[in-house]
């Protein structure tokens, strides 16, 4: 069985040597060209005179494209109800957008040339701050979304306690190591071949036909690899695919594109900031009763998939924890910096961070231990004992105040467009589904209606408490803080359930295309694409499973819309539970046809046909693999098939917030132990032990990596990765100059990760669960722990650290200061 | 202009414009794309290459800003050829399959050829030979796993080779007529035809670009050329041409000039050579100025500590370079030259204003000294990330204390004004005082008559201020035995 083995990423020789091919890799015929955008150095206005005859002049320059020029749709936005420009045709929403497109015979030629532009501009002020954009009423969507139940407000007012408080919680760039790419090739008939660094190859495919104004036929789009994607090459890569489309239709010349680094932080989105604000009402144990929440998001100049995105975070905003009474109210901003976009997690740690706080908070103000006001608040466990309850109270509703975006063109729930972008999470529902009314168990029911009906994380919970040694260490911590002056300790548990499905539900669906050949060696595409997290080896493993063969029979080729056509992205951490599933329904319908086949022959029962050890078996009988799938083809059976899967069960209503938007939860619970300085507020973090949920595991060796990874990403998200913008709107943080990513000595010394022995309950890929995400909101437990090592700097009463993200020394020096100001 | 060097064993001679980066030219030219382009400035390590010199020592550099001519005569390995003859993976290779350290695959070999390029040197202090290498997707704990695993493995022959081709190289160009070097690329495995024959080295000096051969031939060629760009490691200069897209010429590359690079230690001064890297500098500080040694690791990666120099560090008169505040706080002499002049000054002095020196047209920086005295000296390094990061404030204490008095103090600070610049109040506040908390805190209340800080990306002008004052009670503190520093805990 070659399912849950350890096996090595499928490319992972490539990798050591060199050989693994990029976009920028791939050896390109002669002649081909080589783009820059020219950028506005403004953030907002409108250009009103571009002199581009310096770029014509340049070194190396064969054309200069402006929005007049191009020759299909000026738009590369994911969202359908949203235009976004690939070249601004006048206005100018950020620092950094696109204004015009440099086609040069070498990447440095049009870099050079693309800055002697002379842009005239009346500039207005900017919108940069969610206050400057409250201020404005600057948002999408009518006004403020609302999810919840019950009426918090009364129970706030009724509870012992009020705990209320803000965070404000910092963006994040992807730094993927590979920056944006695209390379188009044209082929005769005004077809286009685009290679493209993409999770998302279908979106490049039908923003490259509308850029061309051809149907989507003509145009084909592969992806062997990304060198790193963390969502954002979900929708950032549609504007260097459509540029290199368009300038390949209008040179006839092969045509390349990259982002240098600093172009690609200043042109790019990044994962949403936020502020959240808090007020809950607890009872003398910590308990919460009622509990409000307000989410400011930034999403910066479009839409983009900023809609889902906020969502996801309301989605969050409970976690691990039964919410009796609830109000999320979510506002989408809008500023003039750049559209942030998809970033591991999606808005859920976001959400997340702004319950995990509560919890820190209320803790902090009754005098507890975090983790058991953490237990007393958990979810109920095996809660499909539970019965009864109450029927679910209807939301909340602000008023609705006017549709702020100019550029809104329909609402949500328009019909379905021919041209709408269906395949995008930023396309709106066709159809609001009506999800059945199902009742409230109290204790184990969501605020938006779904039942959590495997919660093991008190089980896991206590496994990590007790390998972890969290007690010991927290009163060993306390001693040693008492006796320094200079440097603290803290410590922190938090845990991690995170929905699994895209909430757009029509998303939830892939494919597959499988091919055994007469050697018996097999071919296996699917709609995912590679970005390092081992998709292509899972699903791999999983065909290879299928077939009885070894691995190493299984070929895997570029992500190719030729071959799987209307694939959903490869986000949301459901590119092994989509596309295993697909592939295996593909494998099966070509090991039924083999199994009937061989069973006919040899007069046996096809249901008894085994696939093993690279033989089949039937009877006492067993061949070769190769010599079933050579005698099947001379029997003229087809050895190629096609295999699909939706997800069951999902049904969501994003309006009503009400629904089942998950097929389920994945879960995790970390320990982080830190140390400030209190003269300077450096910090650093000594040890972290992660227990993590992958189901059963469809290679342990590569869901260890997700986790280890994520996590690493999730700490340096909320402790050292800063952006900073300026008065005007221009990114001063944009090159690993500027921006710090962790580094080698930046993991804790003490890294210790296991995996929870489970099986997923839901009928998922070998009962195995999604793992792209969720451990990245694994790394909130440091932002706690830091917390943690603050409030040690405090006396009795010292107020809360109130510690915003990301804790840079600046914040944790700030944050040691007002405790000890006290 | 015409350069010749060995490339992964084989001998290459082209004709190149002068500021071409080794990773565009491998990859545009020569389709070795296993280097990647990740940042284009050198902070990321994924275009790391092996580079081996005159000394023979295999190198770690970013390919990404070093320029060709700074390949002249000497020995270049990509990812691609650092395999065993016999096609076997490289140790660390091999370790990197088996311990899963690729997800993406990326940043992958810049990893290995750094991993490569420590193995070949016997280092084990992984953490530290990897700082200059970012992965985003593995969090690096399989990728340090590897690096243990392949520890002690064989040394593949190549090193070897390439060593005895930069050898074989250097002994002719000393040999050789001044005006007319030669450079005779040899590996002397004698299996590769082409590279035992070698060829006529081209004449160094281009127009537009010079490769002078030692001091004298700079001093005499800048002077004729004052408005050239003189490059050193190429790890700011770099910089000015991949990412401001600056044309240099004229430029002279300086790193043939070893007179240049000698570290002298007697027992009244220590004197550095302007062209000494900081890896150089980072060996004889160790013993010396123990936390000016942690300082130079800490700003630098080894690909960058590789190539960077003492001499570019102070003569860019960058107020953020790390290194100037702790030789002020030395008391360092700087010690210029143009044609056949010298002079010297106090290289406090050398700092005029932001983006000014004292430094005249054809004038170069030849060597920095300071004297020789027991260790005082505390350096404090302040950045959101403690490896390779500019800082926000970097604080140099050089306290003598006798009899619990304060003998002397020179107090030097980066990141606090537009130059590297001495805290003359404080430095007077706490001269002649009995080293006692209230003279600290004394002296921390007149830093703000020294300095005026700005608010920028790294951190606030009130942040800077704050923690520039608590970097002198954290030295205070250190002398009094407490832990300061969250480096020091052990998990």
């Amino acid at each position: 069985m070659t399912v849950a083995k350890p096996l090595p990423h499928d490319a992972a020789m490539r990798h050591v040597t060199g050989e693994a091919r990029y976009v920028d890799d791939i050896p390109v015929p002669a002649g081909t060209l080589h783009l820059a955008f020219g950028l506005s150095q403004i953030a907002s206005g409108r250009w009103t005179e571009m002199d581009l005859d310096a770029v014509r002049a340049a070194p190396g320059v064969v054309a200069v494209i402006t929005a007049a020029d191009l020759p299909g749709h000026n738009d590369v936005s994911p969202a359908p109800t949203f235009h976004e420009e690939l070249l601004s045709s006048h206005e100018i929403h950020y620092a950094g957008q696109p204004l015009f497109l440099v086609v040069a015979d070498s990447h440095l030629a049009a870099r050079k040339a693309a800055r002697l532009a002379q842009v005239t501009a009346e500039e207005t002020e900017p919108v940069l701050t969610i206050e400057q954009a409250l201020a404005r009423d600057w948002r999408f969507e009518e006004g403020p979304r609302v999810y919840g139940r019950g009426d918090p407000e009364a129970a706030i007012a009724g509870a012992a306690h009020l705990v209320d408080g803000s965070i404000e919680i910092g963006g994040q760039e992807h730094f993927y190591l590979e920056g944006q790419a695209a390379l188009a090739l044209p082929q005769e008939g005004g077809d286009m071949v685009v290679h493209s660094s993409s999770q998302h190859p279908t979106e490049i495919q039908h923003k490259v036909a509308e850029a061309l104004a051809v149907p989507m036929n003509a145009v084909r789009v592969e992806v062997r690899r990304m060198g790193g994607g963390f969502g954002g090459k979900e929708s950032q890569g549609n504007a260097l695919a459509c540029a290199c489309a368009v300038a390949a239709r209008l040179t006839g010349r092969p045509c390349k594109m990259r982002y240098d680094r600093d172009d690609d932080f200043v042109i790019t989105g990044k994962r949403h900031d936020f502020r959240i604000d808090y007020r809950a009402g607890v009872d003398d144990e910590g308990r919460i009763l009622g509990l409000i929440f307000e989410q400011f998001c930034r999403c910066g100049w479009s839409q983009d998939l900023s809609l889902p995105v906020a969502d996801r975070a309301m989605l969050h905003a409970d976690n691990a924890y039964w919410l009796p009474a609830v109000r999320i109210v979510s506002h989408r901003l809008r500023t003039n910096t750049q559209s942030a976009t998809a970033f591991r997690g999606f808005g859920g740690p976001q959400g997340m961070l702004g319950i995990e706080r509560v919890m820190d908070h209320v803790a902090h103000a009754l005098g507890r231990d975090p983790l058991e006001v953490r237990r007393t608040n958990f979810y109920a466990a095996r809660a499909e004992a539970a019965q009864g309850g109450q029927p679910p109270v209807g939301p909340f509703r602000a008023a609705s105040p006017r549709s702020i975006s100019a550029k809104m063109r329909g609402e949500e729930g328009a019909a379905a467009d021919p041209s709408l972008d269906l395949t995008s999470r930023g396309a709106a529902q066709a159809v609001a589904p009506q999800p059945a009314p199902r009742s409230e168990v109290p204790g184990s029911t969501t605020p938006y209606g779904q039942v959590v009906e495997d919660f093991i994380l008190p089980d896991m919970v206590a496994r990590l408490v007790e390998s972890s040694d969290y007690r010991a260490r927290r009163a060993a911590i306390a001693e040693w803080n008492a006796a320094e002056p200079i440097c603290k300790r803290g410590i922190a548990l938090t845990p991690v359930k995170f929905g699994i499905s895209f909430t757009l539900t029509h998303l939830n669906q892939a494919g597959a295309l499988v091919h055994v050949y007469t050697d018996g060696s097999i071919h296996m595409n699917h709609g995912g694409t590679e970005m390092g997290q081992g998709l292509f080896q899972k699903v791999a493993q999983v065909a290879a499973d299928r077939f009885g063969v070894e691995v190493e029979r299984v070929k895997i080729t570029a992500t190719d819309t030729g071959k799987v056509p209307n694939t959903s992205a490869t986000a949301a951490s459901s590119g092994s539970d989509l596309n295993g599933m697909a592939v295996k329904a593909a494998c099966d319908e070509i090991r039924d046809r083999l199994a009937t086949f061989v069973a006919e022959r040899q007069q046996a029962d096809p249901a008894t046909v085994r696939f093993e050890g690279g033989r089949v078996h039937v009877g006492a009988q067993s061949y070769p693999f190769e010599d079933v799938a050579r005698d099947a083809w001379m029997a003229r059976i087809s050895l190629s098939a096609t295999g699909f899967y939706r997800t069951p069960k999902v049904e969501w209503d994003r309006i009503r917030g009400q629904g089942r938007p998950f097929y389920y939860f994945a879960y995790g619970v970390a320990v982080t132990e830190a140390a400030i300085d209190t003269l300077t507020g450096e910090n650093r973090l000594l040890r972290a032990d992660i227990l993590h949920d992958c189901g059963t595991s469809l290679n342990p060796a590569l869901d260890l990596g997700q986790i280890e990874g994520g996590y690493i990403q999730g700490t340096g998200w909320l402790t050292m990765e800063e952006l900073v913008w300026d008065t005007r709107g221009r990114l001063r943080t944009h090159a690993p100059s500027t921006y710090k990513i962790p580094a080698c000595s930046d993991a804790p010394p003490v890294f210790n990760v296991a995996l929870w022995d489970g099986r997923n309950r839901e009928e998922t890929i070998y009962r195995s669960k999604a793992v792209g995400e969720p451990p990245l909101m694994l790394g909130i437990s440091a932002l706690m722990a830091l917390s943690d090592a603050v409030a040690a700097c405090g006396g009795p009463g010292a107020p809360y650290p109130a510690l915003d993200a990301p804790a840079t020394p600046e914040r944790v020096l700030a944050a040691v200061e007002r405790v000890r100001s006290a | 202009m015409e350069i010749a060097f060995v490339l992964n064993g084989a001998p290459v001679r082209i004709d190149t414009t002068p500021t071409r980066t080794l990773l565009d030219w491998l990859r545009e030219e020569r389709a070795l794309t296993g280097t990647k382009e990740g940042c284009n400035e050198g902070d990321c390590g994924a275009c790391t290459v092996i580079v081996t010199g005159p000394d023979g020592t295999p190198r770690a550099l970013n390919a990404c800003i070093l320029f060709l001519p700074q390949l002249h005569g000497k020995a270049v390995r990509t990812v691609e050829v650092i395999a065993g003859p016999d096609g076997a993976l490289h140790p660390v290779q091999q370790a990197m399959v088996e311990h899963h350290g690729s997800q993406c695959g990326f940043c992958t070999p810049g990893f290995v050829v750094a991993m490569a390029a420590a193995h070949a040197r016997g280092r084990t202090d992984h953490e530290d030979q990897l700082a200059g290498n970012l992965c985003r997707c593995t969090g690096y704990a399989p990728i340090l796993r590897a690096a243990r695993a392949a520890e002690g493995a064989p040394i593949p022959a190549w090193v070897a080779e390439d060593a005895a081709a930069a050898r074989n190289h250097a002994r002719q160009d000393t040999q050789a007529d001044d005006a007319h070097p030669v450079f005779r690329p040899d590996i002397s495995s004698g299996e590769r035809g082409d590279a035992a024959r070698g060829a006529e080295s081209p004449p160094p000096t281009a127009p537009d670009a010079a490769l002078p051969k030692d001091s004298d031939a700079l001093a005499a060629w800048y002077e004729a050329h004052p408005d050239a760009t003189l490059i050193a490691g190429a790890t700011d200069v770099g910089l000015w041409v991949t990412k401001q897209l600056r044309d240099l010429a004229p430029v002279a590359f300086l790193h043939r000039c070893r007179d240049l690079a000698r570290i002298e230690v007697s027992e009244r001064e220590v004197r550095i050579g302007a062209m000494a890297t900081l890896a150089e500098l980072h060996e004889v500080m160790a013993p010396l100025h123990p936390s000016f040694a942690e300082l130079i690791r800490r700003y630098g990666s080894v690909q960058v500590r590789n190539a960077a120099t003492v001499g570019g560090n102070i003569a860019n008169g960058s107020p953020i370079g790390d290194s100037p505040p702790a030789l002020i706080a030395l008391g360092a002499t700087l010690h210029l030259r143009k044609g056949d002049a010298r002079r010297s000054l106090p290289l406090e002095d050398f700092f005029v204003d932001y983006g000014k020196q004292d430094r005249a047209p054809g004038e170069f920086v030849e060597a920095v000294s300071f004297p020789r005295r027991p260790d005082t000296l505390s350096c404090q390094k302040l950045s959101k990330r403690f490896d390779q990061d500019i800082s926000a404030v970097c604080g140099c204490f050089d306290i003598a204390v006798e009899d619990d008095t304060v003998t002397r103090a020179r107090v030097a600070f980066g990141g606090m004004a537009a130059t590297p610049k001495r805290a003359r109040a404080v430095e007077a506040t706490l001269e002649g005082q009995p080293w006692t908390a209230a003279t600290v805190e004394a002296a921390m209340a007149r830093l703000a008559d020294d300095f005026r800080p700005i608010d920028d990306m790294r951190a606030s002008a009130g942040y800077r201020l704050r923690a520039a004052q608590n970097m002198l009670a954290r030295v205070f503190a250190e002398r009094a035995g407490a832990r300061t520093s969250v480096l020091e805990i052990a998990p």
